[in-house]
């Protein structure tokens, strides 16, 4: 054994090692991406990995290998189960062979999403397991379990820690001898694999006979927790069972009940607490998941409980739970007075801090070149989802929508279709390109879209910390293959312009966009520059004599890295990367060094 | 031992190394330590916190408000955004140079940090100013801060953590080539902390 400082996405990523598995697979998003990162950092030879495209790639790889009795891993967030949602819905009937476990990483906030969707009410509507960790150190133990469940049921399993569960960092004990495990092979039997109607009828019926079961067996599962007695009962899942915990610490007058499995619900575990309680309490973030689940069981059994939580009025009806949330609400349901607090109502107004672009960040260029060029005429600019999502901030703003990833191409076109005297742009990063927006390019082609598809390369996955993908060559197994060329796929689908240029020039850069505003049809710009993560140059820019104090470098790109000491417009030199892009914006020629 | 350290910035300032310094040293005097860390959107250039948690007595990974005995702030505002979280009589060790959001530039409404200052001073026991800036500059290194701020709390004498296991950390955890600033900055930081006479 092994004991080390670990962060909840390594717990994960250490069980899954520990429990033999055999293929991992995923595609980033915070907050689960460094799952996969550490495997490759702890992983045998005999263990496969790889950054999928997307995350419908990711299950259906896992979901061929699970077939042949492999163990399998597959990691995303919460919105990427969107996207993996049509391979996952009929994969729940069909089943596996191997262990099979989806981890869908939740993030009440949300902190880093688009939504604050739960995952709890995915499981039940594919009708699979869930196993919802409360702390780094279950969920190195739980997801060894989910692998279990998931062999002795041969169903998919989901597994859904929150962002403040694979974001926390606990000594977790792991073993370091693990091996991938043995697995049989693929035996063929298309009764079995291939889904029809027939099938899915039959297996519909097993599925809700089986969840039955599974419900009792988890009764007995002893993630799921029954603490203290009283007749009240706090009911908590996931970390906010943590939060409840600290509240109630070392306290026997109350029951503390901890869901682990969501899905099929523990009801035989539940029933009696509920027979013996006059009031219960769900402290839960998201969904009133468990809240539904035991106002079902105190209807169904008659029994005169009251339920509180979410539905009630008592908790948040967005937003994640808090050590203090759980002390305001639990006082609260038990009649008890909190001791005081800090009182900072007298605060000074603080600075908002919105998260922008880094400075150097060639994001920034890019968006300006096409601002500039497109000054005075009607536009439509279309984002997406990554870094450059920041482009919608003052002063650039210029992202007028942002739905999903890969929806910045489409929703173009459907700007273009209703409104052809305006110029319809999409903006698109490298990695989302590769995800999900290449089918959206086809359809623009197809369907005689006018637009000028904007692909922002900066050759890497930026948001989600620096994930390789098809353009930069780099795999997860550490071999370095040939890059899949984005020009190479835009001709391949039939477009006749393609421009690629490099976003810090800014007069090739506009001059590119206005070539493109006046021809009809699909037209690419790659704007294509490293994130300066990736790689940082030596010199700063410097602020010389000439400057007239008009600020507009400050007014018009918004760079971190230029701000005002004394009243003076200067560079920080702590951030200043030396991108040249303000010396290239000031009108008098006043910023030097690069 | 039971200790809440709250460690709080702006994106990019080097927090989440700090926080690691801290708990991995706890761990070398086999404390329980947990953690939690701001990963994702807000670590461009948004306000990031760091909640270090050490000894049996914590079960979540966050700081419940009014328990934090040290809060280390990178930035001035930062500081007083998290300030609900300190303990009565806690200590704040507060970096006085500000950053300044982009939105700041662009609207112009003066902020500077000295009224954050005031305010901590106001509301607080025990206040620490230190200059990120001087500090560095006597260093020769702008990315050295988060370790002198870690030095300034030891030398306080009131981390409950030692000496020997951080600078083992800094050995252990920081590349190679930035180690000997590092552990100059530590020191440097050491010195300032422990000019505080803290009842
Ligand atoms: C369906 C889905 N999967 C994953 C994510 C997480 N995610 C956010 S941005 C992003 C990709 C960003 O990479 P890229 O398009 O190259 O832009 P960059 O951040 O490098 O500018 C991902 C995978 C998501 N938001 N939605
Ligand atoms: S990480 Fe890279 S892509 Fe993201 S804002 Fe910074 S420079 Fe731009």
């Amino acid at each position: 054994m092994n004991k080390e400082y670990v962060m909840g996405n390594s717990a994960i990523a250490l069980g899954a090692l520990a429990a033999g598995v055999n293929l991992v697979s995923g595609y980033p998003g915070t907050p689960s991406s460094e799952i996969i990162e550490t495997i490759q950092k702890y992983r045998k030879d005999e263990v496969y990995l790889e950054w999928s495209v997307n995350e419908k790639a990711a299950l259906e790889v896992a979901a061929g290998a699970a077939y042949a009795g492999a163990r399998t891993m597959v990691t995303m967030k919460q919105v990427g189960l969107n996207v993996a949602s049509d391979p996952l819905m009929s994969l729940a009937y069909v089943g596996v062979k191997g262990g099979m476990v989806i981890v869908s990483a939740d993030d009440p906030g949300p902190i880093s999403s688009q939504t604050e969707q739960d995952t709890r009410l995915f499981a039940e509507f594919a009708g699979i397991p869930v196993f919802d960790p409360t702390s780094p150190e279950e969920a190195y133990q739980m997801i060894q379990d989910a692998f279990d469940y998931s062999e002795k049921y041969n169903t998919p399993v989901l597994f859904r820690p929150t962002t403040r569960v694979c974001h926390a960092y606990a000594s977790v004990e792991f073993d370091d001898n693990f091996h991938a495990k043995k697995y049989d092979g693929f035996v063929k039997d298309s009764k079995k694999w291939v889904i029809f109607p027939r099938l899915s009828y039959n297996n519909h019926i097993n599925m809700v006979k089986r969840n039955a079961l599974i419900g009792d067996d988890f009764s007995e599962y002893i993630m799921n927790t029954v603490e203290g007695s009283g007749k009240k009962a706090v009911f908590a899942s996931g970390v906010s069972y943590a939060y409840a915990k600290e509240y109630l610490q070392g306290r026997e007058d109350v029951t503390l009940v901890k869901i682990a499995t969501p899905h099929p619900f523990p009801e035989k575990l539940v029933l009696p607490v509920l027979e013996n309680c006059s009031e219960v309490l769900c402290f839960e973030e998201l969904s009133p998941y468990v809240e539904k689940q035991i106002q079902r069981i105190a209807g169904v059994h008659n029994l005169s409980v009251k339920v509180f939580g979410k539905t009630t009025g008592n908790g948040k009806l967005a937003g994640e739970n808090s050590a203090d949330y759980a002390a305001e609400l639990i006082s609260e349901f038990l009649n008890e007075k909190l001791p005081d607090k800090f009182d900072i109502s007298d605060m000074p107004d603080l600075p908002v801090r919105p998260p922008v672009l880094c400075a150097g960040c060639p994001h920034r260029a890019s968006f300006y070149a096409v601002k500039k060029a497109m000054e005075g005429r009607k536009t439509y600019f279309c984002g997406d989802i990554g870094c450059y999502t920041l482009g919608n901030a003052a002063p650039l703003d210029m992202t007028d929508t942002c739905l999903c990833m890969g929806a910045g191409i489409t929703m173009a076109q459907g700007f273009n279709h209703i409104d052809r005297d305006a110029v319809a742009f999409s903006f698109t990063g490298d990695s989302t390109f590769f995800a999900s927006g290449i089918t959206g390019v086809v359809n623009a082609v197809y369907n005689q879209a006018d637009m000028i598809l904007c692909i922002l390369d900066n050759s890497t996955t930026a948001m989600t910390g620096h994930q390789p993908h098809p353009g930069t060559g780099r795999t997860m197994m550490g071999d370095i293959v040939e890059k899949i060329d984005i020009t190479k796929v835009l001709e391949g689908i039939g477009l006749k312009k393609i421009i690629t240029v490099n976003p810090f020039d800014q007069t090739k850069a506009i001059e590119a966009v206005r070539e493109c505003a006046d021809i009809p049809g699909v037209k690419a710009i790659i704007f294509k520059a490293p994130c300066i993560a990736l790689f940082k140059p030596a010199e700063r820019a410097y602020i010389s004599e000439k400057c007239v104090q008009c600020k507009k470098c400050i007014k018009e790109i918004g760079c971190p890295a230029i701000i005002i000491t004394d009243g003076k417009v200067a560079v920080d030199n702590a951030l200043c990367t030396g991108c040249g892009l303000c010396s290239q914006v000031c009108p008098v020629k006043a910023i030097g060094g690069v | 031992m039971n200790k809440n350290i709250l460690l709080c910035g702006v994106g990019g300032q080097g927090t989440v190394l700090a926080s690691k310094l801290i708990a991995s040293a706890a761990m070398r005097s086999n404390e329980i330590v947990h953690s939690a860390e701001t990963i994702g959107m807000a670590q461009r250039g948004g306000s990031v916190t760091s909640h270090v948690r050490i000894g049996a007595n914590a079960s979540s990974p966050l700081i419940p408000y009014g328990s934090a005995d040290f809060i280390l702030a990178f930035e001035p505002a930062e500081a007083v955004r998290n300030l609900n979280y300190l303990k009565k009589d806690g200590i704040v060790i507060v970096n006085s140079v500000p950053v300044k959001p982009v939105t700041e530039s662009l609207r112009s409404t003066g902020y500077d940090g000295t009224e954050m200052i005031e305010y901590l001073r106001k509301k607080c026991k025990t206040v620490i100013v230190v200059n990120a800036e001087e500090i560095c500059r006597e260093i020769g290194s702008t990315k050295i801060f988060n370790v002198a701020i870690l030095g300034v709390a030891i030398g306080t004498g009131k981390m409950g953590l030692s000496k020997e296991n951080i600078i083992s950390e800094i050995e252990t955890r920081v590349k190679e080539s930035f180690r000997e600033i590092n552990l100059r900055a530590f020191e440097k930081g050491e010195q300032i902390g422990a000019k505080y006479e803290i009842k």
